[in-house]
């Protein structure tokens, strides 16, 4: 439309001027700015692209990007995230696209299948976080009806925790799809008069929980520490029949509690023969529940962007990153 | 900010040709529906709970099974075979590409802290492209929109969602104008790829996107060909469309004259089509940026990555805020290539004056363009954007609050009605369904295509309920088409309401209409955190999502239709002295029949494209299935069963409703 | 060339044809041998529908067309039309909506694929040419004026009209040159630049007139051009046509449903009704002497005199003498004879040419004057 109105020699010169002016700011405003200098890649050591994968929840958010922060200022490597499912993540250590999985819970099919089977991936040691996955109802619940931290009892509530979902039944919600959970065998081989459902992710999970600790409405469902939800509202676990080793090896007849999982690092065995210093880190990398809690609060509740809340937690903690560079 | 983004992400199919209209009696039709039903129900109630062929979440068919050993040896070949060479090759070239577009505009090249051309030179393209294409008011608009870009925190993520829809539609157009010429020219190319095309629309994304992953490897590339898979199918369509609807006259002329088929194409069809595939070239783009969600699940750069991190923090202000930026690439996109269109004749119309006019304002801009990007290489101001002032905190901020507040004020009253309709309607129809015994359902169905829509569709009804038997997903098909089901009618009733208001009120129109747009193009991972703050974990809840995004479609096609009839009938019917209620229920609607029909069947396809999201809050069943084999290993088999099962149920009700609709709605 | 063939002769031909094969042999009122002709048609068929070339050669060919549809699903556009074109003559095709008239035209020139019969053009047999062939003999030879112009929204006048010389591969200056030419010639000067839609519909099928001429061809076919125009439009258009006729003398092969352009443009016409020939033949002697009711009652509403000429009027002189007093040829058309006729003192004689064909009075004048009077009237 403006070259209907430009139109003959004067709207050109006034369009000159125009661009002129432009031009000049541009300038101008470039000259206050400080020229850019070409960045100096080699800091010494041969780092190079660092793929971490990052599954999909805060804590293991925390993770990727306090190693990631530490491996790009420290060790200078390439980083980048690739955010994946935990599947997705294990398959592309075939593929060169993964060099680490920062928080593993367990997955046996997984390491069946890529550790045991095409060695492509390989254990790196424990995180130093302790994962406990268990069925937990809200704490006002906890509070009103101290009993029912004892799966025995949970028959005796059922019907309070019936929904229109539940046909019936008590619902026990279960959540993201890429959790490994035993709650249909479970609530079958204990005989519980509930019916599992699927609240179909993390999400949907967390909101149901925060409801019904806001409202005091009847809930319980599978849930997990660490867990950045738990420093908002504090679920209470319930006990179910202790776990032994070899309760669960059968899926069908599972009748125990779920195992505590010592969490561990997963790397590409090519990553590993590498010899880069970010294997060395991940290797050496290890902290508390309550410092993965720090920087998932920081991201999940301060709203903080990762990169961010990992800067923030490694100023404050100059003594474990110190030991986790060790050797690189 | 207005948006009248007219945008089909799941692109429901371009149906040119009308089923054949069978014999039609509609006076017995509501009598035999009224007896299928009473048969059914009289069988359910006597064999309720037997042969359901429910099958427990964890547990696999041996179809399923059979898919997972596919997979598994899919898996083990990729050493070995060669195709995945090919195809590594392939994969390669894009990731190649689009990280040296990476380098270019939106991360920092090697060697730099910045990328080869700052935001001064990228935001100076970005303008000059829309005026030379669009003009001034389009490049306000680019102008403002990638302004915001920077300004709410997501400078490259923006720029790289960006570049990776144009690289995929650059992809869908190499491939799609191509193969919707052929499908134009050749019915034996039509019969043989628009099957294919349904099931490229029809197919959940997440089904298919681990061997994609597998087999394009993680990242941009698999991004690259997802978003190609989903994209490409209303551009051909649409090509193919605008090929085929060229003047029959002109074509004729120009063969007349000794015109080669190859002259025809290229002097006659291809010129003549050019708007329309314009059009299509818009849809795919939107149908693209539809994807950018779903790409970040294999890692796919762009906008994708902050939504779902806000969405696992459940941080609804920051999944607006990224979202919304999709929504404002949306919106530049769509305003660029729809004014270009329409453009392109006017500046091919003026005069040679006027030409060269242009000419030297283009050459000015351009030249300004230049010493942009030059300064943008030069100066770190130039080239990355200024940190302040930070909009995105206080943006998402407010938007949470706002949530907050209100979803607090609401939740009883909504907690209250999802209990009513789950209750009072969806468990009763559900246990009919999913209750009986298989036989009587998949009976009960086939009668109701027969009287419904005649034998064709029948015919259809008993191809895909053999599908259904054959993946081993009978029961929670059942379960899904429930929820299908109600969410139709509820799309239905409310999108009448609205479009028969919005049709008689002009100023109805003008307020809803950008609310409208706006809710069918915001990504609906955005919407889904507030949805759960209201309503609990359930199929409500996935219906109440299918509702978001089909009522906008369905409204404003009623709404349309509504305005759509003659003046002369309206002005009749007043002059007889109507009232209000009886010139809607004895004039405007019926005589908007075909746009409700319409509506209807277009409704039905946005709801089914939605089970899947509605897995992810509570609606269980196949939309589920799909997400839980995207994420776990041994349940691969069960989540593209549930895929297929999707695509046959979306089938078997479209040919219902479109053969149905072509016996009683006279569309 | 004054014999008439009526529906029944048509039919009779027809069967006595199967029956010995040798259905090409008959005088359709056109001279035998295509040699001599511009275009010459010789049992050309087209049928619709699945299996369609099953239905030609046995007894369901001779089905009316409602039957054929329903007991074959087929439908008979054209059934076994012969007629000959001669060079430089203007032939009508007429008939009303339905009858195969657009089909037929189409078949000359295969843009519709004929299920049998010959078309010879220029001394080409069309039916047999190759795609390369035809290609070169739609390019060259053969233009095509149609109903909805055909013409293409995205171009210039100018390039609409060079369009035909373009995909012929002409140099960019030559087609210009010759567009400019028909440009000039069809009187759309100074338009060269506008796009169709910037035109009303005369000249739009100006454009297309121009086009069709621009390729020099020496057949030119009109489908119903004038059909969508506005009568006044319409009227000029036609003289138009009647002008380019005298200035560049093609032969022109032109449909029409409308009975008035037949006999205004027409040297001879051919009359259809479903798909098949009702009559050949000039415009009086359609007038004069229409073939069955069918055409009788077309005409009826023809005014006579201005289309009957002394040749059906005239009769023989009671007496054998022809006497003395004014002679006037045999093509003179009523209406212009009549003053000089009424004028006479006597009978007038006739002529054609040195025959002496009869004589007329004021007593056959004012039959035919009078007769289109009460026709009009009633």
């Amino acid at each position: 439309m403006a070259q209907r109105n430009i139109r003959g020699a004067g709207g050109i010169r006034a369009l000159w001027l125009v661009a002129l002016t432009a031009i000049a700011g541009l300038v101008l405003a470039g000259c206050g700015g400080s020229n850019i200098k070409s960045t100096n890649t080699a800091s010494g050591k041969s780092c190079g692209q660092f793929n971490i994968a990052v599954n999909p929840w805060v804590g293991y958010e925390a993770d990727a990007y306090v190693v990631g922060t530490v491996a790009q200022q420290k060790l200078g490597c390439q980083v980048s995230y690739k955010n994946l499912k935990e599947e997705v993540s294990w398959q592309g250590f075939g593929s060169g696209d993964v060099d680490v999985v920062l928080e593993n819970w367990g997955h046996p099919d997984l390491v069946k299948k890529y550790i045991k089977g095409n060695h492509t991936a390989e254990d790196a040691g424990p995180t130093g976080n302790i994962g406990v996955i268990g069925w937990y109802v809200p704490p006002w619940l906890a509070k009103a009806h101290p009993d029912i931290l004892n799966w025995k009892n949970l028959n005796k509530y059922a019907s309070k925790f019936k929904t229109s979902e539940s046909g019936g039944k008590g619902q026990f919600l279960d959540g993201d799809p890429s959790f490994v959970t035993n709650d249909e065998a479970l609530v079958k081989n204990l005989n519980l008069n509930f019916k599992v459902v699927y609240a179909g992710s993390e999400t949907a999970l967390i909101q149901a929980y925060r409801k019904a600790e806001k409202n005091h409405t009847w809930v319980i469902g599978y849930f997990y520490a660490p867990q950045w939800f738990l420093s908002e509202v504090p679920m209470k676990k319930v006990s179910l029949p202790k776990y032994t080793p070899g309760c669960d090896s059968n899926p069908a007849k599972i009748a125990c509690d779920y195992p505590k999982y010592n969490l561990n690092k997963v790397v590409a065995t090519r990553f590993a023969k590498s010899k880069s210093p970010a294997y060395t880190l991940v290797k050496n990398f290890h902290w508390t529940n309550d410092d993965q809690n720090l920087v998932a609060k920081y991201i999940a509740a301060d709203h903080m962007n990762p990169a961010d809340a990992a800067k923030k937690w490694i100023d404050a903690n100059p003594d474990k990153v110190k030991a986790w560079l060790q050797g690189t | 900010m207005s948006t009248t983004v007219t945008r089909r992400p799941s692109a429901p199919p371009v149906r040119e040709e009308q089923p054949r209209v069978e014999e039609h009696r509609p006076q017995h039709t509501f009598g035999r529906i009224l007896a299928v039903v009473a048969v059914w129900v009289v069988g359910w109630a006597v064999l309720r709970g037997h042969q359901t062929l429910s099958l427990p979440g964890a547990q696999l068919s041996d179809f399923q099974k059979w898919l997972n050993g596919v997979k598994n040896s899919f898996d083990a070949a990729r050493e070995t075979n060669p195709a995945f060479k090919i195809v590594g090759g392939i994969s390669d070239g894009l990731n190649w590409v689009f990280l040296h577009l990476q380098y270019l505009f939106s991360t920092p090249a090697p060697g730099r802290p910045v990328p080869e051309v700052g935001w001064v030179g990228v935001l100076a393209i970005l303008v000059f492209v829309a005026f030379a294409l669009a003009g001034v008011r389009c490049a306000v608009l680019v102008l403002l929109g990638t302004l915001a870009f920077g300004f709410l925190g997501y400078w490259q993520e923006s720029i790289d969602t960006l570049l990776i829809t144009l690289l995929a539609v650059l992809i869908c157009v190499v491939i799609g104008v191509p193969i919707g010429i052929w499908m134009a020219r050749s019915k034996g190319a039509r019969a043989a790829i628009t099957p294919v095309l349904d099931g490229m629309q029809t197919m959940p994304s997440f089904a298919y996107l681990e061997p994609l992953a597998l087999i394009f490897g993680i990242g941009t590339a698999s991004a690259i060909v997802l978003t190609v898979i989903y994209a490409v199918p209303p551009l051909i369509r649409i090509t193919e469309h605008g090929i085929r609807g060229v003047s029959e006259g002109a074509v004729e002329a120009s063969r007349s004259l000794g015109c080669t088929s190859p002259q025809l194409l290229r002097k006659v069809q291809l010129p003549m089509a050019r708007r329309t595939i314009v059009v299509g070239v818009n849809q795919c783009m939107m149908a693209a940026l539809a994807m950018a969600i779903i790409a970040a699940f294999v890692s796919g750069p762009g906008l994708g990555v902050p939504v779902m991190q806000s969405l696992a923090a459940l941080d609804i202000g920051g999944a607006a805020v990224s979202g919304g930026l999709i929504v404002v690439v949306a919106i530049m996109l769509d305003r660029t290539t729809t004014a270009a269109s329409e453009r392109a004749e006017l500046l091919a119309r003026a005069g040679r004056r006027h030409v060269q006019t242009r000419r030297i304002v283009l050459a000015v801009l351009a030249v300004v363009t230049v010493v942009a990007i030059y300064v943008s290489r030069l100066r770190l101001s130039a080239a990355q954007f200024p940190s302040s002032p930070a909009l995105q905190r206080p943006v998402s901020t407010f938007i949470s609050s706002v949530t907050d507040t209100v979803v607090n004020s609401i939740e009883k009253a909504t907690t209250a009605f999802a209990n009513v309709v789950s209750y009072g309607l969806i468990n009763p129809l559900q246990s009919v369904l999913a209750a009986s015994p298989w036989w009587l359902s998949a009976l009960a169905i086939l009668a109701l295509a027969y009287v419904l829509g005649g034998w064709r569709p029948a015919v259809t009804a008993l191809v895909c309920e053999a599908v259904l038997l054959g993946v081993g997903l009978w029961n929670d098909s059942m379960i899904t088409l429930t929820s299908v089901l109600v969410a139709t009618i509820l799309v239905v009733i409310v999108s009448v309401v609205l479009g028969v208001w919005m049709g008689r009120r002009r100023r109805v129109d003008t307020i809803l209409r950008p609310f409208l747009d706006a809710l069918q193009t915001i990504p609906p991972f955005v919407y889904l955190v507030p949805a759960l703050a209201l309503f609990p974990p359930s199929r409500f809840t996935a219906i109440v999502a299918a509702l978001a995004y089909g009522v906008p479609i369905a409204t404003k096609l009623v709404a349309d239709g509504i305005r759509g009839v003659s003046p002369t009938s309206v002005e009749a019917a007043e002059a007889s002295g109507a009232t209000a209620w009886q010139m809607i229920a004895k004039v405007q609607l019926p005589m908007a029949r075909a746009a409700v029909v319409l509506a209807t069947n277009q409704g039905l396809l946005y709801v089914l494209s939605m089970v899947v999201i509605g897995g992810l809050v509570g609606g269980g069943s196949l939309g589920y299935f799909v997400v839980a084999g995207f994420s776990q290993d041994q349940l691969f088999g069960k989540g593209l069963a549930a895929g297929i099962a999707i695509t046959a149920l979306g089938i078997m009700l479209d040919r219902i409703a479109r053969h149905a609709a072509a016996r009683h709605g006279r569309v | 060339m004054t014999q008439t063939r009526t529906y029944d002769d048509q039919n009779d031909g027809q069967k006595d044809g199967q029956k010995d094969g040798q259905r090409g042999g008959r005088n359709d009122g056109a001279p035998d041998g295509a040699g001599e002709s511009a275009l010459s048609v010789r049992d050309l068929w087209k049928i619709f529908g699945a299996r369609a070339d099953k239905v030609i050669g046995t007894p369901d060919a001779d089905l009316p067309r409602k039957q054929l549809q329903a007991k074959t699903g087929c439908v008979a556009a054209v059934k076994d039309v012969s007629f000959d074109v001669r060079p430089g003559e203007v032939f009508v095709v007429m008939g009303l909506s339905g009858s195969g008239k657009s089909t037929l035209v189409r078949l000359l020139t295969r843009l519709i694929e004929p299920t049998a019969g010959t078309v010879t053009i220029g001394g080409e047999d069309v039916t047999k040419a190759d795609a390369g062939r035809l290609r070169d003999l739609r390019r060259h030879h053969v233009a095509m004026v149609f109903q909805h112009f055909g013409l293409l929204p995205h171009r210039t006048v100018m390039d609409n009209v060079g369009f035909g010389l373009e995909v012929r591969g002409v140099a960019k200056g030559e087609r210009r040159a010759r567009a400019q030419e028909m440009v000039d010639l069809v009187g759309l000067a100074g338009n060269e630049g506008s796009f169709p839609d910037q035109l009303s519909g005369g000249m739009q099928q100006r454009v297309g007139l121009a086009r069709a001429l621009a390729v020099d061809p020496t057949l030119m076919m009109f489908d119903e051009p004038f059909s969508a125009l506005d009568p006044l439009i319409r009227r000029d258009m036609q003289n138009e046509v009647i002008r380019l006729h005298h200035e560049v003398g093609k032969t022109m092969v032109f449909i029409t449903h409308d009975l008035q352009e037949a006999l205004k443009l027409g040297d001879r016409i051919l009359i259809m009704r479903d798909g098949e020939i009702v009559q050949i033949g000039e415009p009086a002697e359609i007038v004069a002497s229409p073939a069955d009711d069918y055409v009788r009652d077309f005409v009826s509403d023809v005014p006579r005199s201005h289309v009957l000429t002394l040749r059906y009027v005239c009769r023989r002189p009671d007496g054998g003498d022809p006497g003395e007093g004014p002679a006037l040829q045999a093509d003179e058309v009523v209406r212009d004879a009549a003053r000089q006729v009424l004028a006479a003192h006597g009978p007038v004689r006739v002529y054609d040419g040195e025959d002496f064909l009869g004589i007329v009075d004021d007593e056959d004048i004012l039959r035919v004057v009078v007769a289109e009077e009460e026709a009009v009237g009633s």
